[in-house]
Parts: C-alpha cells; structure tokens; sequence
C-alpha cells in the first residue's frame, strides 16, 4: 500500500482524524498542542497520528491535503485545516458543527 | 536566521496586492495578511496561496508560521470602518 492508500484508509476509517507531532498526552510542538487542546474542548473523539513515528505519513500527508504544515485535521474525509483554522473555526462555533455532523449554517 | 521583514518581503512578491503585517523572533512567526485576491476563496485555499507563494521555504527556513488571512473588506470591518 503506498503512503497515500495508508493516509486516505486513516481518513476513511476515522471520523475524526488528527494528524499532529508527538501524541494528545505529549505533543511535540505548540500548533499541535493547540489542536489537541480544542478538539478536548469540544469534546471530540478523535483519531491521533504521530507523524514523527513515521517519515512516509510526515511528507505524504503534505502532499495528500498540498499543505506543507502539520497539524491537519479532517472531518468526515474532509480537511478541515491546520491550527490557526480551527482556532478560527472553534472561536466562530463552525467547528463544533463539523465536530457534531452539522453543515455548517 | 529569518527576519519577519523577509517573510513579508516573500509573501508580498508572491501575493499581488497582499499587505503583511508580521511578527516573530526568528523562529515563530505570526502574520497578518491582506489580499484582494482572497475574495471568494476558502480559508484553506487562502492559506494554500501563502504558502504557495512561501514555496520552498516554507520547508527549509520557516519553522512556524501562524496566519490570519482577510480580504481588504474584512479587514476594514475589523477595524471597526465603515465603508460607506
């Protein structure tokens, strides 16, 4: 499977999904802490990818979303953004009604 | 080390129109930026066109670059203008 089947399988498979440096309990990098600390705000169940355990996910999923920083987050197969999106999204409530399945208003 | 001013530089040869108003101390940066060009476009894809317009050294020089994007009508409202 390449990097790219394994990255979309992740995303089909989670609703949820976070790709981040380091893991919830310890990121490794601010922007990443932050998501994490909205979407436990939120109260997400979400999937976490540490993508310094794996170089192939760290490049691929750039390439996948054509965003050159990490934290990503996608909702139901969507991407959703890196941290200052969803910090924008959680201030204005739009990602609390991805987060619950509702389009946006 | 990277400046701020150099990131402005970059973004504004690269964004037609953008303003950029930057701050960082070498390794985070923080930016502003302004672009009539962002009018009707998602906030990913305005992102995508900093980045774009970053290219490569987005990779190599930048380690973290938070941004707010805005079209210059946005902008005005957030400064409180009204524009009639």
């Amino acid at each position: 499977m390449t990097v790219q089947d394994r990255i979309k399988e992740t995303i089909a498979n989670n609703r949820i999904v976070l790709f981040m440096k380091g893991t919830p309990h310890f990121p490794q990098c601010g922007f990443s802490g932050r998501a994490v600390q909205i979407l436990q705000a939120c109260d997400a169940e979400f999937a976490a990818v540490d993508v310094l355990a794996d170089m192939e996910i760290r490049e691929g999923v750039k390439q996948f979303s054509s965003w050159p920083t990490v934290p990503q987050l996608y909702i139901d197969g969507e991407f959703i953004g890196g941290s200052d999106i969803v910090m924008e999204m959680y201030q204005s409530g739009e990602l609390q009604q991805k987060l619950a399945g509702r389009p946006a208003a | 080390m990277v400046n701020p001013n150099d990131i402005k530089l970059w973004i504004e040869q690269g964004l037609e129109r953008a303003q950029v108003d930057i701050e960082g101390d070498g390794q985070h940066f923080s930016a502003v930026i302004v672009c009539p060009d962002f009018s009707g476009k998602s906030r990913i894809q305005q992102h995508q066109m900093v980045y774009q317009a970053l290219g490569e050294r987005m990779k190599s020089q930048i380690h973290a670059l938070s941004m707010r994007t805005l079209t210059p009508d946005q902008w005005a409202k957030e400064q409180g203008e009204d524009p009639e």
